[in-house]
């Protein structure tokens, strides 16, 4: 918190947090807003792959949102919040910040990264989901890759539009409804060349619903990206048991309490930050039992493996769970 | 017990620089392969000293080494690959190789960038240029090529795509009976299908699963090692001719002690920040037996450790014909 605190910033320890200052906040539309963090000495920030989420802490809480930027050198961080009145707080919080006001953030993680080898990027954007695949987007001009964009937001909603017209000239199509989505959206998924990679954001619903047209139509699941963002509320799961086999305790996990609710309630301290099955802090191993995984964080093989899981947010197929706690 | 220690703190006094420094592998008499991985940056004790601090080492061969490698590019532009896609992949390892080294050296070389415009000097070379992040023609000999002439590791860079790493690019020059350029283009599993035992034991996939979920700027490194006869840093596949004669022949040359050296690599693997390639760089070591013998705990793992060691081990580390010579002259010296 103090001067001293900030400078050691400048080269920060890879597992700790960043502590940054607001350096603006600018309004993109009536409920979104534009935030960005900056070192005390405007120092360079750790680059970030294009796509990144930061997730930055606010009050008890923590949220993940995307970095807007290409991530290249960046002196400073930036994101933009979807204010939900309704929500855990987190975008209210946001929304309160102030220019100098400090805050806590992660370092930017990857985890909707463009592919390399792809012949063509094609960005999926809905509302608020236009954060990350900007930053792709920026990428790509940066580096002079095919890229185009498909963005669908209601009339006067749009954050970014401007920017995206910039950067994708022609190859922005911008949607105002979903009727001429669906046909926008039926049309390129079946006129992309070879090589192609898709990468959608935006809610649960909408992503699910373009992901199962591209692969009914034939795309192979590796060209297939998605980024799902915080809002979407999981359900109450099943109770179940879970085994402490160092404690010799068992526990109970009724439905609506999280395991890792559940394990701090009974006096362990399981590191954690998000909460949310993004930012990986709050594994567990496992040595019996099917998880049932619900985090974004694990790979596929991963989840498969069902040795470890995201104790915040996944809970158990089966009655009951063996933990190496 | 204190004069024994008394003494070897005397040795080590008196040890030059590249026995100090030099990244001794073994802790013990029995070596088998393993998934060695720890952080970066973590200085490790031996007996002799120190080695591991940073990150770039800069040692008293750094100019030899330099010249050797631009001698074999020069002779062999295939050990330098760069498929198209890995292009950002290599200029986001200048961004971030040379300010490490920059930091890690501040006496010697510098580094300063304004938006994509960086300036790079380096006393060692009498060196100032300036060039364009994204820019290859602002880097007359190419970006690559360039990062190589400054640094004295090899360097492989690994795409992650469909669930795995595929060896996209690199400029490898000092490769331990390798090739990069037939190696070009695979994925890691295949590149690590020849090792022995190693598949067996699950170890390539499980690395590769580590470096997978490398995030972006974490730095690890893991040791390997094997024997090389003279101080030859060219060991490729390529050379082959040229070198693997004097496998057969080392165990009754009187001059074995000077010639063959144990080669260590010091491997770093890191998730690189902005491209998100993974940048595995390897630094060779080579020290000669006569060095080693220097210090007696030394003198004594390596040569109960290639005594030791399974035949099939032995044989591809391409030591077997003359690891018996060496570890009779370490045990008996």
């Amino acid at each position: 918190m103090t001067g001293t605190a900030l400078q050691n910033k400048a080269k920060p320890l890879l597992d700790g947090t960043l502590q940054l200052e607001v350096t603006s906040v600018s309004a993109q539309t009536d409920s979104i807003t534009s935030i960005t963090f900056g070192g005390a000495l405007g120092e360079l920030l750790p680059s970030y792959v294009p796509g990144s989420h930061l997730v930055v802490q606010y009050g008890t809480g923590a949220n993940a949102y995307s970095l807007t930027g290409s991530g290249s050198a960046p002196t400073e961080y930036s994101i933009s919040v979807l204010r939900i009145e309704n929500g855990a707080g987190g975008s209210l919080a946001m929304h309160a910040l102030c220019v100098g006001d400090l805050v806590q953030v992660s370092h930017p993680r990857s985890a909707f990264a463009p592919a390399a080898t792809a012949s063509h990027h094609l960005l999926i954007a809905a509302g608020i989901g236009i954060t990350p695949v900007l930053s792709h987007a920026r990428y790509a001009a940066e580096w002079g890759a095919s890229a185009s964009l498909i963005y669908v937001h209601r009339p006067g909603t749009g954050a970014h539009v401007a920017e995206a017209r910039q950067l994708l000239g022609p190859g922005l199509t911008e949607c105002l409804d979903r009727s001429s989505f669906q046909e926008v959206l039926t049309r390129q998924l079946t006129t992309q060349q070879l090589g192609t990679h898709l990468y959608v954001c935006g809610p649960n619903a909408f992503m699910d619903s373009v992901l199962k047209q591209a692969r009914d139509l034939g795309w192979p699941k590796s060209l297939l990206h998605s980024e799902a963002f915080s809002g979407a509320a999981l359900d109450d799961g099943e109770p179940f048991e879970v085994r402490l086999a160092r404690s010799k305790v068992t526990l109970n996990v009724p439905a609506g309490v999280s395991l890792l609710g559940t394990l701090e309630n009974a006096g362990l301290t399981v590191p954690n930050m998000c909460r949310k099955g993004i930012c990986g802090e709050c594994a567990v191993p496992v040595l019996r039992g099917e998880p049932l995984h619900r985090d974004l964080y694990l790979t596929d093989q991963e989840k498969d493996d069902n040795t470890t899981m995201m104790c915040c947010v996944s809970r158990s197929l089966g009655q009951e769970l063996e933990l190496d706690l | 017990m204190s004069t024994v220690i008394n003494e070897a703190v005397r040795d080590a006094d008196v040890l030059p620089e590249r026995i100090k420094h030099f990244p001794f592998p073994f802790s013990g008499d029995i070596y088998r392969y393993s998934a060695n991985v720890e952080p970066s940056r973590k200085e490790v004790s031996t007996e002799a000293g120190a080695w591991g601090g940073r990150l770039l080492h800069i040692d008293e061969h750094y100019l030899a080494e330099l010249k050797d490698r631009d001698e074999v590019l020069e002779r062999d532009p295939s050990r330098l690959q760069v498929l198209p896609h890995m292009r950002p992949a290599v200029w986001d390892a200048i961004c971030t190789l040379l300010p490490a080294l920059a930091e890690e050296y501040p006496d010697t070389v510098s580094f300063t960038r304004e938006g994509d415009l960086c300036r790079w000097r380096n006393s060692l070379q009498n060196l100032d240029v300036e060039f364009t992040v994204g820019d290859d023609s602002s880097l007359p000999m190419g970006p690559l090529r360039f990062l190589g002439s400054q640094i004295q590791d090899d360097l492989v860079f690994l795409d992650h795509r469909q669930d795995a790493l595929w060896l996209d690019a690199g400029v490898v020059t000092f490769a331990a009976d390798w090739s990069v350029g037939f190696d070009v283009g695979m994925k890691f599993l295949e590149v690590h299908h020849p090792v022995p035992r190693v598949k067996e034991e699950k170890i390539v996939s499980r690395a590769e699963q580590f470096l997978m979920r490398l995030q972006p700027g974490e730095q690890y490194r893991r040791t390997n090692w094997t024997l090389t006869i003279d101080r030859r840093l060219d060991t490729s596949t390529e050379t082959y001719p040229n070198w693997a004669h004097d496998r057969m022949t080392i165990a009754d040359d009187p001059a074995l002690p000077d010639r063959l050296h144990l080669r260590v690599e010091i491997q770093h693997m890191i998730r690189l920040p902005h491209s998100g390639a993974v940048l595995f760089m390897i630094r060779s070591y080579l020290l000669p037996l006569r060095d080693i013998a220097r210090v007696p705990v030394w003198r004594q793992n390596m040569g109960r450790v290639l005594a030791e060691l399974p035949d099939d081990m032995a044989e591809y580390k391409g030591i077997i014909h003359y690891r018996k010579a060496a570890s009779d002259w370490l045990l008996s010296a």
